[in-house]
């Protein structure tokens, strides 16, 4: 549904991404795990249209996006939830949301969709007046996840979602990516930190390291792995 | 001092105050979401005001059409401003962008001088502008009631657009995150279009009113009213549209209450608005509602 091939991404002089090849298919959660700085979010801020300065092809059901802006792959049906939530903290919960739809126009599907997440994190229902600054730690993740799910996506890619985390809550973020993927049957592309949370969910896992793909198959699989083991899962 | 003069010096602040207010919106609001004085503010302001002139004597159109076609023209200016010298700098250094600014304002200037020439020339003001009212011994001229009343109907149609529209939520939110906003499909820079097309049409009634005010044109009337502006947006909190009206409002009010009170300093009119600058500058930089701008939560 979702293929990357063989992307290039350039800062300025440095190589960040060299050639990294990637699919995710529809309905599938595919985890993006390793070191700080080993790429994964650039690969998702590149499949998403920040990164304007790279080489190689993203398709997306057929059709190639690699020019695409941020507007217009999200358009296409692919949202991204960006490292540290990013929530907008002068904004009230139900503004956050609101503003995750500012591409769609079908007024009624967009107050469905808010019901629906608001079934789905009902704290947020509770605050949804609350400007998004006051919201705990917690509560702003289930937003950034929330908003992102307002554009109706049909791939959902979230940087770092338990970064910054109690570990109960991470639970609970992890439980959530498994119902959106499960119950709504979307597509899930997880880059974490947190390997082994990451890998237990994931049907098909990549192992980056300094901007290459050195390892990669099902969840299952990489878990155990002894070189995943030793490197991530303090083994 | 009586009661009537105070009420007149009362009205006649109100009517200074909204001028200034409506030009800093325009300032505090490009301020906001791209973190860039547009020098060629005060430049859309004068612009505004010639044009309504040259509609009225050059095409003879009728008062109401020439003003509603000098706004939307010069709306379309600041929109065409944004587009050919701050938008292909966006990734720039802010510094690039600000330069661009000084030249814009330079050259919309020597624009004017060039269509409009450079000698000061006199509005014609329709008769009943002329006519002061007269009520219960105090004096003033329409203008003075009409500037503050259309001022405020503008702001409250300012603050629909900004708090009850898709557009507004969407200037709300790039004003704090113009990434995450452009990730969630914000088409940011139609988003930034709008807000430089409302914040010119803004100044450009402003200048109208001005125009009318004080009846003079001339291609530099914009400068000292944008300077003034400018300054009552970051004394008031640069980036808070509230702040820009409370800004104004006190600059209004501060020019022309010491001249009031202080016949003898009426030479100085023009230094009170840098005296309070640097005064706010030094006490409470952020201005007074506003808020320390951070790029990243």
């Amino acid at each position: 549904m979702l293929e990357v091939s063989d992307l290039h991404v350039y800062y300025g002089g440095i190589h960040a991404l060299k050639g990294i090849s990637l699919e995710a298919a529809r309905g599938q959660i595919v985890t993006l795990i390793g070191a700080n700085g080993a790429g994964k979010s650039s690969t998702l801020r590149a499949i998403s249209g920040l990164i304007k300065n790279k080489k190689g092809t993203i398709t997306y059901k057929g059709q190639d996006i690699t020019a695409m802006d941020p507007v217009e792959v999200v358009k296409s049906g692919i949202v991204m939830s960006p490292e540290g939530r990013r929530i907008f903290p002068h904004l009230s919960v139900e503004e956050n949301l609101y503003l995750g739809a500012y591409s769609r126009s079908d007024k009624d599907g967009i107050e469905r969709d808010k019901e629906w997440v608001f079934d789905l994190f009902p704290r947020l229902r509770e605050r949804k007046n609350q400007k998004g600054g006051t919201l705990s730690g917690g509560e702003q993740q289930m937003l950034a996840v929330a908003r992102a799910l307002m554009s109706a996506p049909d791939v959902i890619m979230l940087d770092e979602p338990s970064l910054g985390l109690a570990p109960l809550l991470v639970n609970d973020v992890f439980k959530i990516i498994g119902l959106i993927n499960e119950e709504q049957g979307k597509t899930v592309v997880l880059v974490e930190q947190n390997a082994f949370a990451a890998l237990k969910i994931a049907h098909y896992a990549y192992v980056l390291e300094t901007g290459s793909i050195v390892l990669q198959g099902t969840g299952e699989e990489l878990i155990n792995d002894k070189r995943i083991i030793e490197a991530y899962l303090g083994g | 001092m009586n009661l009537a003069t105070f009420i007149q010096h009362f009205l006649n602040s109100l009517t200074l105050g909204s001028l200034y207010a409506l030009i800093a919106i325009g300032y505090t609001m490009v301020y906001g979401i791209l973190r860039l004085i547009n020098f060629a503010h005060s430049e859309i302001f004068m612009l505004g005001a010639y044009l309504v002139f040259w509609g009225i004597t050059l095409f003879h159109l009728p008062w109401p059409l020439a003003i509603v076609a000098s706004i939307i023209l010069v709306a379309g200016m600041g929109i065409m401003v944004d587009r050919i010298a701050y938008r292909p700098l966006r990734d720039a250094p802010r510094i690039s962008a600000l330069i661009s600014a000084i030249g814009v304002s330079f050259f919309l200037q020597n624009v004017a001088i060039v269509f409009f020439q450079a000698i000061p020339r006199e509005v014609y003001r329709p008769e009943w502008l002329e006519n002061p009212i007269i009520f219960h011994g105090v004096r003033v001229l329409p203008l003075t009631l009409f500037v503050p009343v259309l001022s405020l109907l503008l702001m409250l149609g300012l603050v629909y657009v900004v708090y009850h529209t898709k557009a507004g939520l969407g200037m709300r939110a790039i004003s704090k995150d113009i990434e995450t906003s452009y990730l969630m499909g914000v088409s940011v820079n139609q988003v930034i279009a709008l807000t430089f097309g409302i914040g010119s049409a803004l100044a450009a009634a402003s200048g109208i009113m001005w125009a009318l005010r004080y009846p003079q044109l001339q291609p530099i009337m914009g400068t000292i009213p944008g300077f003034k502006a400018f300054i009552a947006a970051v004394f008031g909190g640069i980036g808070s549209i509230q702040g820009a009206v409370i800004g104004g409002l006190t600059l209004g009010f501060i020019e022309i209450m010491t001249v009031a009170f202080f016949p003898d300093l009426a030479g100085y009119r023009d230094a009170f608005a840098f005296i309070l600058l640097i005064a706010i500058l030094l006490v409470k930089p952020t201005g007074l509602l506003g808020v320390k701008m951070e790029d990243k939560v």
